[in-house]
């Protein structure tokens, strides 16, 4: 007589495991199927195809009902069971108790279901069933939805309801979406794409509670940083554990998942499990390639035969329509392993391959995944690709083929190929322009336009000199910023603003970087060009800023750091004074006098950076900005109040400036000056802003130096009022952060741009009042005491060891 | 190995790094992306600037006093430079980062 196999769980692994037993040996067991759903197998995979209206449900069954009955297995849909008993061999169900010889365990897993406050409200449901995806279905267009989850599942449902037309958040906590699968670059261009289907993204966003309407329906949930967003249902895709219950209550062995041998055998001889409830050498499972390979084992299991399974590399693909994206093996960078990347920002292509040795062992491709599946091929059985490792991110079709030669490529287009889609000029009348007498650069983009609007075609341009004029052409040789680009700062800060790049993603992709994340060289700028151009969009980067503007103090030769309080305009009181002689002397500091009219603490430890900021802070101090690409001082002499040469209010515009431009960040510290009278005590006229205050007003020079470069002020006008002496010195300060390369100080831009057209600019009076307006702007987000920031307990953590092994080891 | 739980992934900033005190010296561990971290000595061999306040770009790091760069993989100096630092095994296991205690000179975990 046939022996009675019972299996719990009609999801994908038991369906496919069922499909080989019985095509393998029909009568060899008497089974019967438990499933808590009220349905038999279907293709959870097709979920999202369904949300989105691709497909429907019933396309989507992989064995109906005829199916079973042709088989002669017993279904008990949609009863859940309650135990099993594996000493008396007996599963209990909820509709009764029945026993086995040999058990198969398949209960998959259970969504995740963070604890916020509110996650029991009606409305807040996870993506795991039919059920589920019915909800997301039924809601609609017009209607509202927050996804909690940046991961696969959650875009899938997000892009499914958005495909519906309801209006649909994502809120993710990691910096980019998809980070398990994904790198930076390509989780960039998956969120351009969502966010071009109307998806809001927001990442790097903590789920604080989910509000109730007062009904005991979700209403809206809340962040954080306060942010609510409203809706009308609430989906949270933030991972899956597997089912485990059962088997534990059973006594099996389970850690993550039930542990499972490679015959797929539980810790009792007769009871087998697969799918995602189980535990395989350490590992647990979440997508179905391995668990397919699991049915095979399972069902060979089952018949007495010897099969072992085997781990083996994933992949994975988003089911998102429009959103081609692959991702294989391990992309993370570790020892001794290589990036080739590629990058085509025009078509939104981004190829990335890692390898270890001659071993492909990683990729991620974006935008263009034709290749996927050959990829992973050589991942899977660590093909040696040392012969083709120069064509490798080609693809096959490119492999015993040519290497490519960039000029051989451009050489072979067309005459109307299309070069510069800014203005419209094709290959064809680049060539008669140079043909005509056009030999460099500049002349092409005279005669043509081409490369003359935002730039990206330059290479092209400068390819298509080459090939026409041979060795007569010399690349021209503007700096690259570092080895990550070609591109120099110049066209960089173009870039950004013609091409509205707003994050560094943005910019790595966009603009080709050949680094995973710049350099120490490029970031830093990178990150002060985002900041100048886009204040309210991009969130400043303290990673990509060094270590003196991230600690916010001075770094000397011996790790210990400098603090130097501010003193406005130089003045300051006996209480501060006594402030920073106690300070100084709690925390060890020597003091020193700078030449800026500052009070300099030095030698102070880091983790003591945070109480030392917060006793000044208590005595009314804020952080002088000594060490930052910002405004350092305002030195000034003491003027008309006490001099009697002093022909004008000094310390008073002094002061008056420094309260409206600390804080700021520019491409280079900036120094300012203020004198009395020419007879120039505060040394005005060699700084970067410099004002001698006359009879009749004020004399406003700029691009002096005294540094490395010592160089007098040249002067930019002169104004009758304080008002207009400010307003000048602000619009100046703010062309310079719009245009300066990063680290150049003013007297090096003002070099390469010319004061004529500086003047010119700031002559004009609206632009040089919008000028102003962008610079307030600015400083509306950005002018706060860093000090007063980082002395909350929170951040002060940051400052002291992550953890002390010297303690422990003492005991 | 004796691996010894350190903190949480996100005790560290996104491509930055913090101290851990061990009785071989200051290690700095530094996270360069999402879901990777590394160890390694905390002083450079130029002039012992404190690495962990480098800036962190792919796998690497550069001295925050005169812009030597090591690869956080083999500890090896950049470029022109040479020099290196010694690495740490340290690994994540769902979020927590442990570090090896016997290779930072302990000599029981807790
Ligand atoms: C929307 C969605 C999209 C996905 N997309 C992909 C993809 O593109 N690629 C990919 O590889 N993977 C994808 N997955 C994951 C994939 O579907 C799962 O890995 C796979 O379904 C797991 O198979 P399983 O048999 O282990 O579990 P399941 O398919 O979950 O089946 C388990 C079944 O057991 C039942 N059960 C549980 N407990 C009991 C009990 N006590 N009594 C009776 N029955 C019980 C459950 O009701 C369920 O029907 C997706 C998953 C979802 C939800
Ligand atoms: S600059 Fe003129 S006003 Fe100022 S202190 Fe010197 S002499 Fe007096
Ligand atoms: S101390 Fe590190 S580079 Fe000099």
């Amino acid at each position: 007589m046939a022996q009675k196999l019972i299996v719990i769980g009609a999801g994908m692994a038991s369906g496919r495991m069922l499909e080989h037993l019985i095509d393998a040996a029909p009568d060899a067991y008497d089974i019967t199927l438990f499933n808590a759903e009220p349905r038999g197998n279907y293709n959870r995979l097709m979920l999202s195809p369904v949300l989105a209206g691709e497909k429907t449900y019933a396309e989507i069954v992989t064995h109906d009902d005829a199916w079973y009955a042709a088989r002669g297995v017993t279904c008990r849909f949609g009863e859940k069971v309650l135990r099993v008993d594996t000493a008396a061999r007996i599963v209990t169900g909820e509709q009764g108790a029945l026993p086995y010889d040999k058990l198969v365990i398949a209960t998959g897993s259970s969504p995740f279901i963070i604890p916020l406050p509110g996650h029991d409200l009606q409305g807040v449901i996870p993506y795991r069933d039919l059920e589920d995806t019915e909800a997301m279905m039924a809601l609609g267009a017009g209607k509202r939805a927050v996804i909690i989850g940046g991961g696969l599942l959650g875009l899938e449902a997000a892009a499914g309801m958005a495909a519906r037309g309801t209006e649909v958040d994502v809120v993710h906590i990691m910096g980019h979406l998809m980070e398990r699968q994904l790198d930076e670059a390509a989780g960039y261009l998956l969120r351009r794409s969502l966010t071009q289907k109307g998806i809001r993204v927001h990442c790097k966003a903590n789920s604080k509670q989910i509000l109730s309407d007062g009904k005991g329906h979700v209403r809206a949930l809340q962040l954080d940083d306060g942010t609510e967003l409203p809706c009308d249902l609430l989906v949270m895709a933030v991972g899956i554990r597997p089912s485990t219950a059962l088997g534990k209550a059973a006594g099996l062995e389970v850690n993550r998942g039930i542990v499972v041998n490679d015959q797929m055998v539980t810790s009792d001889p007769d009871v087998l499990a697969l799918g995602e409830c189980v535990e395989h050498a350490g590992a647990i499972f979440g997508l179905v390639a391995p668990l397919y390979d699991q049915a095979k084992v399972l069902a060979q299991t089952l018949l007495g035969q010897k099969a072992t399974f085997v781990q083996k590399e994933l992949a994975t693909k988003l089911k998102v329509t429009g959103c081609d994206l692959f991702s294989a093996g391990d992309f993370a960078e570790g020892e001794g392993r290589e990036d080739i990347v590629f990058r085509d920002p025009a078509r939104g292509v981004y190829k990335r391959l890692i390898l270890e040795g001659n071993r492909l062992i990683g990729a991620v491709l974006y935008g263009d995944t034709g290749d996927g599946a050959w990829f992973h091929g050589l991942i899977k059985d660590a093909t040696d690709v040392g012969e083709m490792r120069e064509t490798l991110i080609f693809g096959p079709a490119y492999q015993g083929g040519p290497a490519a030669d960039p000029m051989a490529a451009v050489a072979a287009l067309p005459r109307d190929a299309e070069i510069c889609g800014c203005n419209g000029v094709c290959k064809g009348q680049i060539e008669d322009a140079i043909n005509a007498g056009a030999g460099d650069l500049g002349a092409v983009r005279a005669r043509t336009k081409a490369s003359a609007s935002c730039g990206t075609c330059t290479g092209l341009v400068e390819q298509i000199l080459g090939a026409t004029l041979g060795d007569a052409f010399v690349l021209p040789t503007a700096q690259p910023i570092c080895g990550c680009t070609d591109l120099s700062h110049e066209d960089l800060r173009r870039l950004i603003k013609s091409q509205e790049l707003k994050s560094q993603e943005a910019v790595w992709q966009e603009l080709g970087w050949t680094s995973r994340n710049g350099c120490h060289v490029c970031r830093p700028a990178v990150n002060f060009y985002l900041l100048a151009d886009w204040p309210l969009d991009y969130v400043d980067d303290p990673q990509s800023r060094f270590v003196n503007e991230r600690n916010h103090a001075n770094i000397q030769k011996d790790g210990t750091y400098s603090v130097m309080p501010r003193m406005w305009g130089g003045m300051t009181t006996p209480q501060e004074l006594m402030a920073i002689a106690r300070a100084a002397e709690t925390y060890g500091a020597t003091v020193k006098v700078t030449g800026g009219q500052r009070i300099d603490l030095l030698g102070v430890r880091k983790e003591d950076l945070p109480a030392i900021w917060a006793d000044l802070n208590a005595a009314g101090m804020v952080s002088g900005h000594a060490y930052s690409k910002g405004l350092r001082t305002v030195k000034t002499c003491v003027g008309s109040e006490w001099c009697r040469f002093g022909t004008q209010d000094s310390t008073g515009l002094g002061i008056a400036l420094e309260r409206r431009l600390w804080g700021s960040w520019t491409p280079h510290k900036v120094k300012l000056g203020v004198s009395g009278c020419p007879r120039n005590c505060a040394e005005a006229t060699c700084k970067d802003v410099g004002i001698v205050c006359v009879d009749s007003g004020f004399q406003i020079g700029v691009a002096g130096a005294a540094g490395m470069d010592v160089k007098e002020t040249e002067r930019l006008v002169d104004v009758r009022t304080e008002e207009e002496a400010i307003d000048w010195t602000v619009a100046f300060i703010q062309l310079y952060r719009e245009h300066a390369k990063y680290l150049d100080r003013p007297y090096k831009w003002v070099a390469k741009v010319g004061l004529d057209w500086v003047k010119e600019t700031l002559a004009d009076a609206a632009e040089r009042q919008a000028l102003v307006e962008r610079f307030d702007l600015f400083q509306s987000v950005y002018q706060k005491d860093p000090w007063a920031e980082r002395a909350k307990p929170e951040a002060a953590r940051r400052f002291h060891p992550l953890a002390d092994l010297t303690l422990e080891a003492a005991e | 190995m004796s691996w010894i739980d350190i903190g949480h992934i996100d005790d560290i900033p996104l491509r930055g790094a913090r101290l851990v005190k061990t009785p071989v010296g200051c290690v700095a561990i530094f996270r360069t992306a999402e879901a990777e971290v590394f160890a390694a000595s905390n002083a450079c061999p130029h002039k012992a600037g404190p690495l962990s306040e480098g800036i962190v770009h792919g796998g690497k790091v550069t001295c925050p006093l005169h812009n030597w760069v090591f690869d956080l993989n083999t500890g090896e100096a950049q470029g022109a430079d040479e020099g290196r630092i010694a690495t740490y095994p340290v690994r994540l296991d769902a979020g927590r980062i442990l570090l090896d205690g016997h290779a930072v000179g302990k000599r029981s975990a807790a």
